[in-house]
């Protein structure tokens, strides 16, 4: 081919690739999944806004969109996310820095389609790609409830995010390739119980926003799965949560729906963002629903285990293990057992416990480093809480006590080196 | 009527023995509520000893016998935010009113014995300085005693002034330096950010150091209370201000 042909050819390429960045998007601007779908009317305006508190708690709506010692709902709290930080924005009805003149229209193509009031993309911390599962009548009601509350003046603060990921427009090829609308679509082959299970997990829940990998540009897998992951920034293990996994075969429907009601359960405590989660949001719901979210929990499918991190050479995490040993019988052993498993609800076991196995250590590692307390909850409302060892022990004792911890019982979790104990020593924890 | 009489006197008995009872089944269970708080509050003793004057790092304050007030609007600044010190922060983020309350109660009522303070290191003039500024103040400079707010033996006053005595050095200068660029707030208007902004640094390494010295006495509690209004109007403290 001539220089001039080839020349041809690369400009058609360009040309197509632009035409196609362009159309698509278009279409994500000019599309607008879910206007069709109206308000249902509305018998018991009483009864919607109840409604409509109860669905904000399960959405879990308080915990970002209020700072630290801030007025409920006003916004202002710093997201750290890998792109820079999102400053959640105030949701109160001030009709000049809340949301006071969004519509039930408005509020719902959010909840839906992830659009701002003037069409803006949002930024997908809003866990949209969740929310879009909600059903019209529970976003109006999430609306009607929040119309209610009384209205903050805070004006919102700007997010802090890189190029380019502070080009709102770019969303348009995120949403794209990541994000789908749809509403919650009943199993029928299944009972009402485990839909409503599914209906709060996928939606409201999105509990996938912690328990799940998420790829090089934040998005989670279409599919919704529960596959566990490190959550960013947080640099906290969400294990995963599938049917049977490895460690999970102990949680059944009472003990899973016991440790979202109360925090505590004897097969493990909430602790790390879990705590908020529990405290903030799944402590407020209802026993049904909590039950109907552990049945459609044990029914997914298991993960098959994350192999266990092999990054030390073998005689180096025998002698880390070896090292732990002595370490644990001084420090632990009083609450934790020489069978390490605990005592009753109050202080967790660690044989078998899947959170101190997990693929990446961060959270045993934590927990003996910072300690902390499980959530005060209705249920629980005196939490027993780990002393914090980092002050006490180095970087490698810790690294020997969490080895021995991963490894003794029966646990198979991998041996642990004192660099990752250094890393984590220095995280931000509040 | 001796039937009367004695059906009488059954009936009070079996109302004592009741009521015997139930004080007695109060009793235990108080104290095995209490029992159990002990354990439940471990993570907080791992830094704040109950007995020693300070970890190896000299930065963790003593808790036992301070004023119960005090120490429950400390934790909920830690838990809101307007105290900043993340491990705190993160001990306490997710704990309630009423859990945060009973907690400040157990440790005000712990009474610990005080070891006796490190040797001090200052010039003997330096102590003198921080001694007149602790106890007379400096009218000149605008600083109040802080025996006028702490409490004469600077024990601290019930139920909101902290004592100033038998805390490490480290800790008393990391928190003039937290009032100083903003880590640190108590209620408005905030008394001690004044005068953390009024000292010099020379004054402040002076009584700090000499508080640092003090030996505290063997039965040292808050004092119940404190003549008002204060040298200063202090938002944590009702009548403070003149």
């Amino acid at each position: 081919m001539s220089l001039r042909g080839l020349r041809h050819v690369l400009l058609g390429l360009l040309t197509v690739i632009v035409l196609a960045l362009a159309a698509v998007f278009y279409w994500q601007w000019s599309n607008e999944p879910g206007s069709g779908i109206s308000s249902p009317p509305v018998a018991d305006r009483q009864a919607q806004l109840r409604r409509g508190e109860y669905l904000a708690r399960a959405g879990n709506c308080v915990s970002c969109h209020t700072a630290r010692g801030g007025a409920t709902l006003a916004g202002g709290r710093q997201m750290p996310t890998p792109f820079g930080t999102i400053v959640t924005p105030n949701i109160t009805p001030d009709r000049d820095t809340g949301i006071g003149q969004w519509s039930a229209d408005d509020f719902w193509r959010a909840m839906h389609n992830g659009r701002g009031r003037k069409g803006e993309f949002l930024y997908p911390a809003f866990p949209y790609p969740n929310y879009t599962r909600v059903t019209r009548a529970d976003s109006d009601a999430i609306h009607a409830w929040l119309a209610s509350l009384p209205a903050v003046r805070q004006q919102n603060a700007p997010h802090q995010l890189r190029f380019p990921y502070d080009q709102r427009w770019l969303l348009g090829y995120w949403r794209a390739l990541y994000f789908r609308p749809g509403v919650w679509q009943e199993d029928t082959r299944l009972d009402a119980q485990w839909n409503r299970g599914a209906y709060l997990v996928q939606g409201l829940g999105h509990c996938n926003a912690c328990h799940a990998s998420r790829n090089f540009l934040g998005a989670t897998s279409l599919t919704g799965e529960l596959t566990g992951g490190l959550i960013p920034m947080l640099n906290w293990y969400a294990p995963a949560l599938g049917g049977n996994a490895e460690g999970l075969e102990r949680w059944d429907v009472a003990s899973l729906t016991r440790f979202m009601k109360t925090g505590v359960s004897e097969h493990g405590a909430a602790y790390g963002p879990m705590a908020e989660v529990v405290r903030q949001s799944l402590q407020h719901l209802s026993e049904d629903d909590l039950r109907a979210m552990a049945i459609y929990m044990k029914s997914l499918p298991a993960v098959a285990p994350a192999p266990a991190p092999t990054h030390l050479k073998p005689a180096v995490a025998d002698g880390l293990v070896k090292q732990g040993g002595p370490i644990y019988e001084k420090h632990c052993i009083d609450c934790h057992g020489k069978d390490g498993r605990g005592q009753g609800r109050d202080i967790p076991p660690l044989q078998g416990n899947q959170s101190v196995t997990t693929p990446v250590a961060n959270n045993a590692i934590r927990m003996v480093l910072h300690g902390g307390f499980a959530p005060a909850t209705a249920g629980n409302p005196r939490p027993m809480g780990m002393p914090p060892y980092g002050p006490f022990l180095s970087d490698e004792e810790v690294a020997a006590v969490v080895s021995y911890i991963r490894a003794a019982w029966g646990n198979r979790g991998g041996a642990v080196s004192a660099d990752e104990v250094a890393r984590l020593r220095s995280v931000p924890i509040d | 009527m001796n039937r009367r009489v004695g059906a009488k006197s059954l009936g009070w008995s079996l109302v004592l023995i009741l009521c015997g009872s139930v004080l007695a089944f109060q009793s235990h269970s108080a104290q095995a509520v209490n029992q159990g708080l002990e354990k439940r509050v471990a993570a907080c003793v791992a830094c704040h000893k109950l007995e020693d004057q300070a970890t190896r790092d000299g930065v963790f304050p003593r808790i036992a016998g301070k004023p119960a007030g005090y120490l429950y609007k400390q934790l909920l600044n830690f838990r809101d935010g307007r105290r900043h010190y993340p491990p705190m922060t993160w001990m306490v983020s997710q704990l309630s009113d009423d859990y945060l309350r009973e907690i400040a109660d157990h440790f005000a009522s712990v009474k610990a014995p005080y070891p006796a303070p490190p040797p001090a290191t200052l010039p003997a003039a330096t102590l003198e300085r921080g001694k007149a500024l602790a106890l007379q103040g400096d009218a000149a400079r605008k600083l109040p005693a802080c025996a006028a707010c702490h409490g004469e033996r600077l024990t601290g006053v019930q139920p909101f002034i902290p004592s100033l005595v038998g805390l490490p050095r480290d800790y008393l200068n990391a928190q003039f330096g937290a009032w100083r660029n903003g880590a640190r707030h108590a209620d408005a208007p905030d008394c001690m950010a004044d005068v953390a902004q009024r000292i010099s640094d020379e004054d402040l390494l002076a009584v700090t150091g000499w508080l640092a010295a003090q030996t505290v006495p063997a039965q040292a509690a808050p004092q119940a209370g404190i003549k008002l209004p204060l040298p200063l109007a202090c938002g944590s403290v009702p009548g403070s201000a003149k």
